[in-house]
Order: C-alpha cells, then structure tokens, then sequence
C-alpha cells in the first residue's frame, strides 16, 4: 500500500490540502523582502520632514521617485498585512462565520485603506 | 474546531518561558500593530494631500504626548517586525534551526529593536539634526 493517501493527480499538482499551493507562503516572502527596504525608505524620509513645512512635505512627496515608492509601498504593505492578519485570524478565531467575516473585513478595510493612500500620493504628485 | 474539552496544545502554562516563544508571538502582535499603524501612514497621506489645515491637525496629533507614545511604540513594533522578519527570512533558507543559534537570533531580533528604536527617537528627540 502506498504511503500517501493523497490521490495521485492532486500530489502531481503539487496544491497541498488548501488547493492553493505555496502561493500565499512565497507573496508573504516577496513582499516582505519588498517592505525591508520600502519600509526602511519611508522611515528616513519622514525623518527627514521631521521639521518641515506643509509645502516641503507636500513637494518631497511629490517628486516622482518617492511619489512611485510610496505608492509601491502603501499596496505592498496592506497586502502583506491581509496575508499576516489572515493567518492570525485563521489560527485563533474558531467561530466559522466570525473568522470569514472578519477574513472578509479585513481585505475590505486593507483595499479601500491602500486606494485611500495611492490616491493622496497620485494627488500630491499631480498638483491638485 | 471540535469543542471536546480536552486541554489543548500547546500547554503553556507548564512550559518553561523561552525567548522564542516571545520571539514568536511578539512577530504576531507586533504585525497586527503594525496593520493599524498603516491605516494612521494613510491619515497623513490623505491631510498631507487635503490641505495645510488637515496637515496641520496631523502633526498636531503626531506632536501631542499620546501620539508621540503611539509613535515610539510603533518604532518599536516596527523595528522588531523588521529585525525578526529578515530573521524569519534567513530562516526560510534553511539556516539557523540548530538550538543555540535560534536561542540567539531571538535575542539578536529583541535588541536590534531596542537599539534601533533608540537611536531613531535620539535623533528626534534631540532636534532632527544629528
């Protein structure tokens, strides 16, 4: 008898129970390695505004360069929190309808939070 | 899960402390930290683009005592997030399994933070001009 019991195809396929593979795993890897230097970016640069006035932080933020690390570090740092609370809230909340409703809420609350942040950086960026 | 009653694992209350178990659970809370605090990065943005008065009651905010404890706890948060990521990342190639040396990278992810937040609320707290 074999030792798996896993039919054959699925092992071929390679998905694992979840039917989703090692997607979730690598992202959470990718955009880690993406917020180590996003993150370390960001934090110089408000320090850098650390006294600075509104016209100075409106036209730091509107250079082209930080407006685009900006806008790559607002999305890669919600999804990289979904994919971590997701974890969390899969690991603890036991209550079906409780843990899908808050898987749900989170990615809600996460998307319209990072379309809120690429919006006032694309406002800044182009003036208005 | 199956509601048995039955103690569950993993039995915490008669392990002995161990640092990786804070290294652990610390990578959690201070994710979850770390999630809210993005939401307050989006807060500047958005005043940063509404205009100087919406900017202004940021900075307020940013400046007042409770805001600046907010601050410094999200350094810290940040910090460790960060030191034991790249951890967790070196990890993730196989290396550093061996006792001792997870023992130590714990502590290695622990201080870092502690440093580094140290130096970074230095620099703040003496003016910005370092």
């Amino acid at each position: 008898m074999s030792k798996d019991l896993r039919n054959p195809l699925a092992r071929a396929r390679g998905l694992g129970s979840a039917k989703d593979g090692v997607h979730h795993w690598m992202l959470q890897r990718v955009t880690a390695i993406a917020l180590v230097f996003l993150t370390v970016w960001f934090l110089v640069m408000v320090l850098g505004l650390l006294h600075a006035d509104y016209a100075t932080a409106r036209a730091t933020v509107a250079k082209p360069w930080n407006a685009v690390l900006l806008i790559a570090f607002v999305v890669t740092a919600f999804r990289h929190a979904v994919l971590g609370l997701q974890v969390v809230i899969e690991d603890y909340v036991h209550t079906r309808w409780l843990e899908v409703g808050s898987l749900i809420v989170i990615k809600f609350i996460a998307v319209l939070a990072a379309l809120m942040g690429v919006l006032a950086v694309l406002r800044i960026a182009l003036g208005s | 899960m199956a509601q048995t009653g039955r103690p569950l694992s993993p039995h915490l209350q008669v392990y002995k402390w161990q640092v990786q178990m804070a290294t652990s659970i610390l990578h959690r809370a201070t994710g979850i930290i770390l999630a809210v605090g993005s939401l307050l990065i989006v807060w500047g943005l958005a005043a940063l683009a509404a205009g100087e008065e919406a900017y202004a009651c940021f900075t307020a905010c940013a400046s007042h005592p409770l805001g600046m404890i907010v601050l410094v706890g999200w350094t810290l948060a940040f910090f460790y997030h960060l030191s034991n990521g790249i951890r967790h990342l070196v990890q993730d190639t196989g290396k550093g399994y061996a006792i001792p040396s997870f023992v130590r990278s714990s502590w290695l992810s622990v201080i870092a933070a502690i440093v580094l937040t140290v130096i970074v609320w230095a620099f703040v707290l003496t003016g910005g001009h370092a």
